[in-house]
């Protein structure tokens, strides 16, 4: 990384327009107040993490899994107790119908 | 008074049947009645409980109450991860912790309070009301555990499971003054356990002493196909190495020098004096420094949280998205921001490398050391509505478990020291290499046997 | 190549094709359940809470649907990744249940393969495997308008495709499209039903000025595509659609559009101006994959005899031309039947590619339960002529006569092309098989009589 994306985080400021498109991203519903309050805590949150950018990281690679395991793999076989009825699959839903779940009309090309 | 009974003792007792189920399902009731109403520590209680109890009695935990983080999934009875969007959930399925307790002859008493979906360590995120310190209410006990370090410090159940990122188990443990062992990742199964930070989630029990922790570890414990970051490694009789003092192991004493902690080093330091009595060496050792792990920890489970919250949608199960709590939507938000197109890699891929440099520097210190030593957390418990306007009060509280966390590796909190103006306790922290939980089991035991903090062993 | 020429300028074609298809494995990708979407009963009956999304499910991978798309990958003659992870792919859409797809995103399983054409070669630029999504239906229940959601296709494997923008007509493309479907039902791994979904197709679409050297600075995405002919007509439709607004000095919406097989064009679906960002990291609940070497090459002994060279040595060895074996290469069992039904017709005055001609034409039975030996029979009775008396045939050819004096007229003033009327006629009239050199031997000479 270089010394110049070193300097865009530290100095980042986080714009309202970024909280409603982040929120958008993360299917987040906010209100006028909360983008504000959110814009706060963001720029507090980014401030602190942003000391990182002084750990030399150069030829290090990342770790995504402690384990170090590799090959985790499943045989190809159905495990039948496992399994819901659709009963069970449906016992949270908020609303169903003849054994589907149902939400309101989702994107169509009418 | 059957409720202060440590696993241990109960299971003796119930062995040579000097204590019946009765006996001591009355007692941990009359216990809840009287305080859950002013600590809010149960969530949903097991009405079936007992009846279950006296099915077990054959088995090797013989129908003993077991307290349950309100975020493992357990079947036919409501688990919220303590947010209004799960208020009505009734899992179909259980978790392999839970199933593995429960073959065992573990009973589920009932779901404990913690930080809604475990993000923070106060419970104060709870969108259920916060718990309050059973050893002082205008205290906090800690989270996102906290629930279950309440109801194992308040004996309003005989022992309790909670889970940790970084923390989780151990801070709250402290803040209570009971013990919390977090395992090894990947030592107990995640499957069915509503997700946190899935690269650093480890179930672990919440208990009165080391010895129970290790009796319970041992139930927990072992392989899932279901979990595929489950070990596939033979699990050891957790309680072999109880009993077998220190002596000359070797010991590090970590962040010793650390600016904010001067408030409890002198007396922590005192308290690391307890090894070199018992045998051991102790030498002060430098590390990175754990501040980086806030920022990593902040970064990667932020991230992980993002995407582990989305299948929240009110469609399968639960209310719609619109109920997280703040500090959800913080998390969620500042997640899904650090993930982002072009932001991914000053965030999330710096992150996971300055991890690696934590993890060499851990099995660096592992080579001339058995285990780290460290306090559990930088003080003592916060007093309530300490998180108020603190977007990162959990992590900073968590600031010198993250490092060794994201590395994976085992740790205990023991209670080494109680202040008795207030009552409070600070925890001890021990950190052994990967899946030698038996180390840090040896270590702890043989601090809580020679000295005096340990409230059930006195 | 196909241009299309306005009456402005000539435009190229640049296309490239992404092909989803399900994997036929027996449970789904990262769970145990039944992976049977087509074949279920009723909605949400193979779920649990993996695939589900319900809190605190995990993902196991399926081996063998990793082998499978590996085995792909190397018909296609890709170079395969030997270290290899899963990833997030975080949306919301309420057929996703956990929000996210465990996809792959920087390090296919392969990559760098290629697919002959009769154009010639489309290069695929990676092949990885995912998981497919839930499936909407959407309805009017109780005058609301609603979509309804069943999870049983959730999780199933599935392999994506995709090809280098090297796809010059779309004649190449609903071949490249039938070769991978005829590739991946020859390798057993998948059933590529296009009507159920179990495979789809989409198109990015642009054109290029003819003389324009650099690949045009949009693309239209065409999703949804459910048959070849579909895909071969909505990229034409685009080709003419998108000439007009370059003709006007207009640079087409970067969007992703559907084909309307009843009108037969495309229609806007969503514009992309609010670029996607699937904010992908490895996912934490699978450890990564490394093959050896070894187990690459194990995979590749044993792969089949491609499709691509069983007609090629159809050709070489039994002269079977490649409008016939196209057809009838679908599955290993059939084609070993029918190169068996070949052997048996060495030193016969039928060659194997009448017999190839008569599957494809007279649709003899060539399934499994088939033997060659029958197949043979059957087809050579096809050849097998009645027993009909010359004097018969004679009565017949001069009825016919009678009966056209205009075309016999035709005949003697030289157009002798009304043979074949005759002998068309005549053999109706006798209704046997008979030898049509006998018969067109006699008519000419009763005609010249």
């Amino acid at each position: 990384m270089n010394n110049n994306s070193k300097k865009n985080i530290s100095s980042q400021k986080i714009s309202t327009a970024q909280i409603i498109h982040i929120a958008n991203l993360a299917a987040i519903p906010i209100t006028k107040v909360e983008e504000e309050e959110l814009r706060l805590a963001f720029e507090q949150t980014l401030n602190t993490i942003a000391e990182l950018q002084s750990v030399d990281i150069s030829n290090i690679e990342p770790t995504h899994q402690v384990t170090g395991f590799e090959n985790i793999l499943r045989e190809d076989k159905v495990n039948q107790e496992n399994m819901f009825s659709q009963k069970e699959a449906l016992k949270n839903a908020k609303e169903t119908h003849a054994g589907y779940f149902v939400v309101p009309r989702v994107l169509t090309h009418e | 008074m059957n409720n202060k009974l440590t696993l241990k003792k109960a299971l003796d007792k119930l062995n040579d049947k000097s204590l019946t189920l009765e006996e001591l399902y009355n007692d941990i009731n009359s216990s809840i009645e009287s305080q859950n109403k002013k600590l809010n520590v149960y969530l949903t209680l097991n009405r079936d409980a007992f009846e279950t109890a006296n099915t077990n009695l054959n088995k090797p935990l013989k129908g003993i109450p077991i307290a349950l983080k309100d975020n493992y999934c357990t079947k036919d009875l409501r688990t919220t991860a303590s947010s209004i969007i799960l208020d009505n959930f009734i899992p179909t399925f259980e978790s392999t912790v839970s199933k593995n307790l429960k073959n065992s002859g573990g009973v589920i008493l009932g779901k404990t309070n913690m930080d809604a979906w475990a993000h923070g360590s106060s419970t104060e995120t709870s969108q259920y009301g916060r718990t309050l310190n059973p050893l002082n209410t205008e205290y906090l006990p800690g989270g996102s555990s906290g629930g279950s370090a309440a109801a194992v410090a308040a004996d309003m159940c005989i022992a309790s499971l909670g889970t940790e990122t970084a923390g989780s188990i151990r801070q709250p443990a402290a803040w209570c003054g009971v013990v919390g062992l977090k395992p090894t990742y990947g030592r107990c199964s995640r499957y069915g356990i509503i997700a946190m930070a899935s690269s650093t989630d480890s179930p672990g029990p919440i208990t009165k002493t080391v010895e129970d922790s290790a009796i319970l570890l041992n139930y927990l414990a072992g392989h899932d196909p279901l979990d595929s970051t489950s070990a596939q490694i033979s699990i050891p009789d957790f309680t072999k190495t109880l009993n077998l003092g220190v002596k000359n192991l070797k010991i590090g004493y970590l962040y010793k020098d650390l600016k904010g902690l001067d408030e409890i080093t002198k007396i922590f330091s005192e308290q690391m004096q307890v090894f070199e009595t018992l045998g051991a060496t102790v030498d002060v050792v430098n590390a990175i420094n754990p501040k980086h792990g806030v920022s990593v920890y902040t970064i990667v489970q932020r991230g992980e949280v993002s995407s582990n919250l989305g299948r929240y949608d009110g469609i399968r199960f639960g209310k719609n998205r619109s109920n997280f709590g703040d500090e959800a939507k913080r998390r969620i938000m500042i997640g899904t921001y650090t993930l982002s197109k072009g932001y991914a890699d000053q965030y999330y891929n710096t992150a996971q490398k300055v991890r690696t440099l934590y993890i060499q520097d851990f099995k660096k210190l592992f080579k001339t050391y058995d285990v780290l030593i460290s306090p559990t957390s930088p003080g003592y418990a916060k007093k309530i509505g300490a998180t108020q306007g603190q977007a990162m009060f959990g992590e900073l509280e968590d600031l010198l478990l993250e490092a060794s966390s994201l590395s994976g590796l085992p740790g205990i909190s023991i209670p080494c020291y109680k202040d008795d103006k207030t009552n409070l306790y600070l925890g001890m922290n021990i950190v052994a290499p990967m899946y030698r939980e038996d180390l840090v089991i040896q270590v702890a035991d043989a601090f809580e046997k020679a000295t005096k903090w340990n409230r059930w062993r006195n | 190549m196909k241009t299309i020429k306005t009456n402005k300028n000539e435009y190229q074609l640049i296309c490239g094709i992404e092909i989803h298809a399900e994997l036929k494995t027996d449970s789904k990708m990262f769970c145990g359940c039944k992976n049977d979407p087509f074949g279920a009963k009723e909605p949400n009956i193979y779920t649990c809470p993996v695939c589900l999304g319900m809190p605190g499910g995990l993902p196991t991978a399926n081996k063998k649907a990793i082998e499978w798309t590996i085995k792909v990958g190397l018909a296609l003659k890709c170079k395969i990744n030997l270290f290899s992870k899963f990833d997030r792919k975080n949306y919301f859409y309420p057929d996703l249940p956990k929000a996210y797809q465990i996809s792959q995103y920087d390090i296919p399983f392969c990559f760098d393969g290629v697919l002959e054409t009769s154009y010639g070669p489309v290069k695929i630029t990676r092949i990885h495997l995912e998981e497919d999504t839930g499936k909407l239906l959407h309805k009017v229940i109780n005058g609301k308008k609603v979509s309804l959601i069943d999870f049983n296709r959730s999780g199933v494997p599935l392999i994506e495709i995709v090809t280098e923008p090297e796809i010059y007509s779309p004649e190449q493309a609903k071949e490249y499209g039938k070769k991978i479907r005829q590739i991946l039902r020859y390798l057993e791994v998948a059933d590529c039903d296009m009507d159920q979904g179990g495979m789809r197709l989409e198109a990015n679409i642009s054109l290029a000025k003819i003389d324009q050297e650099n690949l045009p600075n949009y693309k239209v995405e065409v999703k949804n595509i459910n048959s070849f002919k579909f895909a071969e007509q909505a990229i034409s439709f685009e080709m003419i659609r998108q000439a007009k607004i370059l003709d006007n000095d207009e640079i087409p919406v970067q969007e992703t559009r559907g084909w309307d097989s009843n009108k037969s064009m495309t229609f806007s679906q969503r514009s992309k101006e609010d670029a996607e960002d699937y904010r992908y990291f490895p996912d934490p609940d699978l450890p990564p994959i490394r093959f050896s070497r070894e187990n690459v090459d194990f995979i590749e002994q044993s792969l089949p005899e491609l499709p691509a060279n069983i007609a090629s040595r159809w050709f070489e060895e039994y002269k079977v031309e490649e409008r016939y074996s196209a057809q009838l290469i679908t599955d290993i069992q059939s084609a070993n039947l029918i190169e068996e039904s070949f052997n048996l017709l060495i030193n016969d005055s039928l060659t194997p590619n009448q017999l190839a001609s008569a599957i494809v034409n007279k649709k003899i039975d060539i399934s499994r339960e088939n033997k060659a030996s029958n197949i043979i029979t059957t087809f050579k009775s096809l050849f097998q002529l009645d027993d009909v008396s010359q004097d018969e045939i004679l009565k017949k050819i001069n009825i016919v006569l009678s009966q056209n004096s205009d075309a016999v007229k035709k005949f003697q003033t030289g157009e002798t092309k009304v043979l074949g009327f005759f002998i068309g006629q005549t053999a109706r009239l006798i209704g046997k098989k008979v030898d049509a050199n006998l018969l067109s031997t006699l008519i000419i000479q009763e005609l010249n009589k």
